[in-house]
C-alpha cells in the first residue's frame, strides 16, 4: 500500500515530474499565501529540511558513497598519496597560528589600506541623514560556503555601525539557513552596540531559494524601498550585475565584494567599490583591526609568499630543464613538483 | 494543460517581468510575488520528498516509506539518523525564545563542519593545483631545439601575471617601491582579465535573452 497518492505520469514526459498530488496541493496552497509575502513560515520549515539534509549528508557519507566506503576500506584512516598535502597543510595553518599568537602577544601588525572599506561609515552615516534604509545582499550560497561566513562577519561590523547610526538595515536571504545566522550576528551586533532596542527580526527575512526570484524579489525592494546604500558581500552568480545595475539607477552608493571571479567584472562596472576575491576575507580584520584576524591574515600572506616562491622556483627549473635536457635538474625539478601533486 | 494556455502564461509573465526595464508596476509585483512564492514553495517540496524522505525518513521508517522510496524496501532501520534528525529538530527550537539558544549548537555544528571540510578542498583547488599550473617553462623549445615564440610568450605573461595578481593581494605589507609597482602592474593583469571574462559573459547573456524572445516569438505566431 502506497502512503502517499501519487499523479498518474503521462507516457512522454520524463519521471521527474512526477509529484505527489499533496505536494502539489502544499505548492498551490504556498502559492496563494506567499502573495501576501508570508513566506517566513517556509523558512522554518526550510530551514529543518537544510539542517536536516546537512547532517544527514555529513553522518551518511561513509554509508551512502561507495567511492569513500571503498577508499577507507582500502588506504585505512591515512592516505600516503596525499602526505604532501598535509605537509602543505601544517605549513601554511602553522604561519596563520604562529602569526595568530604573535598578535595576540601584542606584536603590532600592518594592514595596508583596502579602498571601499573605509567609505562603510561614510555610507551608513549618509543612509541615516537621508532616513533611507541600508540593504545587505550576503550572497546566494549557504553556510557551507566561506563567503557567506566572511559575509556575516562584514554583517556584524556593519550592524554595529548602523546599531550606533540608528539607521535600518535589511536583509533579503536566499537561504534559510543563513538567515538564521544573520538574524544571529546582527542581534549580537545590535546588543554590543548597546542598541538591543533598535534590533528589528522580520528586516532579516527569507525571500526564495530560486536565483532568479530572488533576485527579482531583492529588485523590487530596491526600488521600493531606495536604500541609500547596497551592500552585495558574498557568493554571487548570474544575477549580480541584475542586483547592481538596479541599485546604481536609484544612486545608491554600493559597495560590492565576492571571491567569484566571473562576477566580479560587472561589480566593477556597476559599483562605487568592490573588494575583489580575498579582500573580501580580508575585511573583516581591516574593519575590526582584531590582532588575531590581523595575524591570520599575516600568515595568509606568508602562505602566498611559499606560493610565490615555488612558483619561481618550480618556473626556473622547468626552463632549465627545457633549456639543457639536463637529467638532474629533471630529477629536482620532479621533486618539487611532487610537493604539489 | 492546454498548450495554447500555457503560452499565453509564459508570455504574459514574460512581459510583466520585463515591464521593469520601463518602472516598477503592478503587473511587475504580480509577478515577482508569484515568482517568489511558487519557487519557496517548490523547493520546499522538493526538498521534502527529494532530501528529507530519502536520506531521513528513509533510513529511520524503511518499513513505513517503503511506498515511496525505492531502495527502503527490506532495509533495516539506520539509527544514526537519529544525529541529524536531532540536530535538524534543534534549528527549529529558533521559533520558541525560551530554546532558541540550542540552535546555536546546530548552527555551529554546520559553520565549523563547512570551514573543516571546505579547507583540505580549497587546499587543493585554490592553491596546490594552483601553484602546480603555473610551475611551467618560459622557454619552449619544439622537438629539434627551435624556440616558440607564441608558446614562450604565453608562459611569460601567465607566470608573471600569477605573481604579480598574488603581490597585489598582500595585505599586510604596504604597496611602496618595487612592491608597489608589481601590486599596480597585477591589478591590471586583473582589470584585463574581467574585461575579457565581462564581454564573454555579456554574449552567453545575449543567448538567455533569445530564449525569451523566441518564446514570445511563440506566442505572436500562436496569434497571427
Amino acid at each position: 500500500m502506497r502512503l502517499f497518492p501519487t499523479t498518474r505520469i503521462p507516457r512522454d514526459l520524463p519521471s521527474s515530474y512526477a509529484r505527489p498530488r499533496a505536494v502539489l496541493a502544499v505548492s498551490a496552497f504556498a502559492a496563494i499565501f506567499s502573495l501576501h509575502r508570508a513566506v517566513s513560515a517556509f523558512a522554518a520549515v526550510s530551514i529543518l529540511l537544510r539542517g536536516v539534509f546537512a547532517f544527514a549528508a555529513v553522518f551518511a557519507l561513509p554509508h551512502a558513497d561507495p567511492v569513500f566506503a571503498q577508499a577507507a576500506s582500502e588506504s585505512g584512516w591515512f592516505n600516503t598519496d596525499r602526505t604532501q598535502a598535509l605537509v602543505l597543510g601544517i605549513i601554511l595553518t602553522g604561519a596563520i597560528l604562529l602569526y595568530v599568537v604573535l598578535a595576540s602577544a601584542g606584536r603590532p601588525l600592518f594592514i595596508r589600506k583596502i579602498a571601499g572599506l573605509d567609505t562603510v561609515e561614510e555610507a551608513v552615516g549618509r543612509a541615516t541623514e537621508m532616513g533611507k534604509p541600508i540593504l545587505y545582499v550576503p550572497g546566494l550560497n549557504d553556510m557551507d560556503e566561506v563567503q557567506t561566513i566572511a559575509s556575516m562577519n562584514l554583517l556584524g561590523h556593519l550592524a554595529t555601525i548602523i546599531a550606533g547610526y540608528d539607521s535600518r538595515l535589511h536583509v533579503p536571504v536566499r537561504k534559510s539557513l543563513v538567515m538564521s545566522v544573520a538574524r544571529e550576528t546582527v542581534q549580537q551586533s545590535y546588543l554590543s552596540a548597546g542598541r538591543p532596542d533598535a534590533y528589528q527580526e522580520d528586516d532579516i527575512h527569507y525571500v526564495s531559494d530560486a536565483q532568479f526570484a530572488y533576485a527579482a524579489a531583492v529588485d523590487g525592494i530596491i526600488v521600493r524601498e531606495k536604500p541609500a546604500a547596497c551592500f552585495y558581500l558574498g557568493g554571487f552568480y548570474a544575477e549580480s550585475l541584475i542586483l547592481a545595475e538596479t541599485g546604481n539607477s536609484i544612486g545608491a552608493i554600493q559597495i560590492a565584494g565576492t571571491a567569484r571571479p566571473p562576477q566580479l567584472p560587472f561589480f566593477v562596472a556597476a559599483c562605487d567599490y568592490t573588494l575583489i576575491g580575498e579582500e573580501l576575507f580580508a575585511a573583516s580584520a581591516y574593519l575590526s583591526k582584531e590582532p588575531r584576524m590581523l595575524g591570520s591574515l599575516k600568515g595568509q600572506d606568508a602562505g602566498k609568499g611559499i606560493a610565490i616562491v615555488f612558483i619561481l622556483v618550480g618556473s626556473a627549473l622547468a626552463t632549465l630543464e627545457s633549456i639543457t635536457g639536463s637529467e638532474t635538474v629533471r630529477e629536482v625539478s620532479e621533486i618539487v613538483l611532487w610537493l604539489f601533486r | 494543460m492546454d498548450v495554447t494556455l500555457m503560452l499565453w502564461i509564459d508570455a504574459a509573465l514574460t512581459l510583466m517581468i520585463l515591464s521593469f526595464l520601463y518602472r516598477d508596476n503592478p503587473f511587475y509585483k504580480f509577478a515577482e510575488h508569484l515568482f517568489v512564492g511558487v519557487s519557496a514553495a517548490y523547493l520546499m517540496a522538493v526538498g521534502f520528498w527529494d532530501h528529507l524522505v530519502p536520506n531521513l525518513l528513509g533510513k529511520l521508517f524503511p518499513a513505513l516509506m517503503s511506498g515511496v522510496v525505492p531502495g527502503a524496501v527490506g532495509r533495516s532501520p539506520d539509527y544514526y539518523y537519529i544525529i541529524p534528525a536531532v540536530f535538524g529538530l534543534l534549528l527549529l527550537t529558533r521559533l520558541v525564545d525560551r530554546w532558541a539558544w540550542l540552535s546555536r549548537w546546530a548552527l555551529a555544528f554546520i559553520v565549523g563542519g563547512a570551514a573543516g571540510f571546505n579547507l583540505p578542498r580549497f587546499l587543493d583547488s585554490d592553491f596546490i593545483i594552483q601553484v602546480q599550473s603555473t610551475m611551467i617553462p618560459l622557454v619552449v623549445l619544439d622537438a629539434s631545439g627551435n624556440l616558440i615564440w607564441g608558446a614562450s610568450f604565453s608562459h611569460i605573461v601567465l607566470v608573471l601575471g600569477v605573481i604579480c595578481g598574488l603581490v597585489y593581494f598582500f595585505f599586510s605589507v604596504e604597496h611602496k617601491g618595487v612592491l608597489g609597482h608589481v601590486s599596480r602592474a597585477g591589478i591590471w593583469v586583473l582589470m584585463v582579465t574581467f574585461g575579457a571574462a565581462f564581454g564573454y559573459t555579456v554574449m552567453a547573456r545575449i543567448s538567455l535573452l533569445t530564449g525569451r524572445m523566441e518564446a514570445l516569438g511563440a506566442w505572436l505566431g500562436s496569434i497571427f
